[in-house]
């Protein structure tokens, strides 16, 4: 099945405008418009051009190495692999239940990495499109101009990243690609001097998340029509909850609701997964098209992430982040929670979460501890899911006799959100481009509803980009028409 | 004897005993030369040639050439430390080095030696010679990739666990590899044991117990500690069962 504006017709006889790749997003993508004479846009696809393999190379290596391995999928939210890879080799291991201080390490660890994906995503990534207006000048458009414009905003966002990171490296060893989580446990707890330094600024940092949550609820206030309208499409969605329906980042059960809002499964037992989720492949994206099997190819698609996971969770089990949920599920009579860029303010909420949760489990004397490793009955086979920054994170592995992997499967969160996203750029097309003459100002709208979903194209297709972007606007001949560059500073230079 | 023999290393006096290598008489004074097939409970292998030094004006491995009194020795000159910078590369590109998953990681000879020795690139293409993972025994993981060919456990499985489980056979850069002694070319068909010296013997990561990788926190792991010229009085870290 082709979606609405998925293929045109006769695209020989139409005009391609391309965006790639995609900037201020991690990895390498492209969008590519088919537009008529009349510029009207006939066809939108947002393209996966990377490929990567680790599901292949993987294969033969010993489990515990699998951890650290395929964290490498990933600079951003590599913990979030570390651990969903962790928890998949559990299993394997046949561990049930981890240590309390082990389990509440992986949380601190996985809270941290939260808090720092999610504050890179928005003062880093997004907020010069918020700050400054979608179709604002290239040149400003960028953190060096959010730091010019607003150096309090962007301070606070730089030194949230740095304490998440400070979180990842004492509890994993490094900020970035550490080793503290393994097969059945950890291999370290916090020191009393490790504790003491990170609680010294924990609660700056729910101070400074609560300020970002009010500055983007300011900034929808701001621009209401413009935010609600902004890309917006009905969509289904799925996230992890807690045995009470709490929203729960590190271990649960599947929910998933349709477009309506009725419950299509929950507190379904993630280790077969298979059995509700299947996965498309379409001939022009090496991303997959996951999509819930009871509802087909056709009309399964859903949307994972912070905005699924705060409008699908009953409440979230930290006071500040819990009425702000409330307030923003409440705002304009919920249009907020159906929006786009609804993810940006649901994505705060989470980030407040984070701060909370690393302030709790600091008060906690078991990430003290010294019990560190659970064992059990062997198994052959094992799924790890955790609710990554960007969405439902999928890590499967079968692990043979001799201890080396024999099959791996990675269904990372911006996979699950390729139709959606596919969908966002499609809807924003519609009601920017079409009929108008294309500018830079105007591609950006396409990529600020990619960025929405704050996707991670690298981990999508299990690599490495730079992101200058180039546009080429070529007539209904095939002949280039116009076409210009923009570079890593997004500055735009036109080619002669 | 007489034990007022010295020679000079990079200047320094060195005291020696007769019979004494240049690579045993500076550890024994805690002077780091370069090196990665010597261990000082064997017989010198010479085969990596890192730690070649200039002896009285002329190169010589420092773990064959014998002391002698009076003998000015150059050890950590840029020359000499350009050229093993050179010959770690050509280890590098010679087997598939991938630190950042490898559980060696932090314990490693090879990298903490590229470390020391400020190697900043592989330089060389590099070869991705296809070499087998055997995973075959219950308790040892052998991942020839990291193979250096240092030699080490075949000498250790030979002359102490008297088992000759291992053997260097095969011609060239690429076909040269070490082999197990058993029909099926197998690990799990040969008598090695977790408690073999052999086991704990590899300065690389090729010969590695199961199910502990990573087991030991990023901060805690040898080189974390100090770096590998720091450590040269202390024993050589073997893996324990």
């Amino acid at each position: 099945m082709s979606f609405e504006l998925e293929t045109a017709k006769s695209p020989e006889t139409l005009r391609r405008v391309a965006i790639d790749p995609v900037s201020r997003v991690e990895g390498h993508g492209k969008v590519t418009i088919l537009l008529d004479a009349d510029n009207k846009v006939h066809q939108v696809r947002l393209h996966i051009v990377e490929f990567r393999g680790f599901e292949k190379f993987i294969q033969g290596r010993p489990y515990w190495e699998v951890p650290v391995m395929v964290q490498r999928l990933c600079g951003i939210c590599p913990v979030s692999h570390h651990l969903a890879a962790s928890k998949a080799l559990d299993m394997i291991l046949g561990v049930r239940q981890l240590t309390p201080t082990a389990e509440k390490i992986r949380r601190l660890m996985h809270a941290g990495q939260i808090l720092q994906s999610h504050a890179l995503h928005f003062f880093h990534l997004s907020s010069p499109d918020l700050l400054f207006g979608f179709g604002s000048d290239v040149a400003a458009r960028n953190i060096v101009g959010v730091v010019a414009a607003h150096p309090e905003i962007a301070k606070k966002g730089v030194l949230l990243r740095k304490y998440g990171q400070e979180v990842i490296r004492m509890t994993a060893g490094k900020r970035v690609h550490g080793t503290g989580s393994v097969p059945g446990g950890v291999n370290k707890s916090l020191s009393a001097d490790e504790r003491a330094e990170l609680l010294k600024d924990a609660y700056q940092m729910v101070a400074w998340s609560r300020d970002a949550v009010a500055l983007i609820r300011v900034l929808f206030e701001q621009n209401l029509a413009e935010y609600n309208a902004f890309g917006r499409f009905r969509s289904a969605g799925m996230c992890l909850v807690r045995a009470d329906g709490a929203m729960d980042l590190y271990h649960g059960g599947l929910r998933a609701k349709d477009i309506d809002g009725k419950t299509l499964f929950d507190h379904f037992d993630y280790g077969r997964y298979w059995d509700v989720i299947a996965e498309d492949v379409k001939p022009w994206s090496y991303m997959k098209f996951p999509f819930f099997k009871a509802l087909g190819a056709d009309d399964g698609s859903y949307r994972v992430g912070p905005l699924s996971r705060v409008t699908l969770c009953d409440n979230i089990p930290t006071p500040l982040a819990d009425k702000a949920r409330e307030e923003f599920l409440a705002f304009d009579g919920g249009s907020a929670a159906g929006a786009t860029l609804g993810y940006h303010w649901a994505r705060m909420i989470e980030m407040l979460h984070a701060a909370e949760t690393i302030k709790d489990l600091l008060h906690d004397d078991d990430i003290t501890g010294s019990d560190l490793m659970a064992s059990g009955e062997r198994q052959e086979r094992g799924v790890g899911v955790i609710e990554a920054p960007r969405g439902t994170l999928i890590h499967h592995y079968r692990v043979d006799g001799n201890d080396q992997v024999i099959r791996a499967n990675l269904i990372v969160s911006t996979t699950h959100n390729n139709q959606a996203m596919n969908t966002a750029v499609r809807e924003v097309a519609k009601q920017y481009l079409d009929g108008r003459e294309v500018t830079e100002g105007l591609l950006n709208h396409i990529e600020i509803a990619i960025r929405a979903f704050d996707p991670c194209l690298s981990c999508a297709t299990h690599a490495l980009g730079q992101m200058p972007l180039e546009v080429a606007i070529v007539d209904a001949g095939g002949t280039v028409i116009d076409s210009a560059t923009r570079d890593h500073r997004g500055l735009t230079h036109h080619i002669p | 004897m007489t034990t007022d023999l010295t020679f000079q290393l990079d200047g320094e006096d060195i005291a020696f005993t007769p019979g004494q290598t240049i690579m045993q008489a500076a550890k024994a004074a805690g002077v780091y030369i370069p090196h990665l097939c010597w261990h000082p409970d064997f017989p010198a292998h010479g085969s990596c040639k890192l730690c070649t030094v200039k002896a009285n004006g002329r190169f010589g491995s420092g773990c064959t050439m014998e002391a002698q009194a009076g003998m000015v020795v150059e050890n950590r000159t840029a020359e000499l430390d350009d050229k093993r910078r050179t010959l770690l590369q050509m280890f590098f590109v010679e087997g598939n080095h991938f630190c950042p998953s490898c559980e060696k990681s932090g314990d490693c000879t090879l990298q903490a030696t590229a470390y020391e020795l400020k190697m900043m690139s592989p330089h060389f293409d590099m070869f991705y010679p296809d070499r087998p993972v055997d995973a075959s025994h219950p308790d040892v993981l052998l991942d020839f990739n990291r193979c250096i060919m240092c030699s080490l456990c075949v000498t250790a499985s030979r002359d102490v666990d008297k088992k000759n489980v291992f053997a260097m056979g095969g011609r060239g850069i690429l076909g040269r590899r070490i082999h197990i002694n058993s029909e099926s070319g197998k690990l799990a068909d040969t008598d090695f044991a977790l408690t073999d010296r052999a086991a704990g013997i590899c300065p690389v990561g090729v010969i590695l117990p199961k199910r502990k990788g990573f087991a030991v926190p990023i901060g805690e792991r040898r080189y974390d500690k100090a770096p590998i010229n720091e450590q040269v009085k202390e024993p050589l870290k073997e893996a324990t069962p």
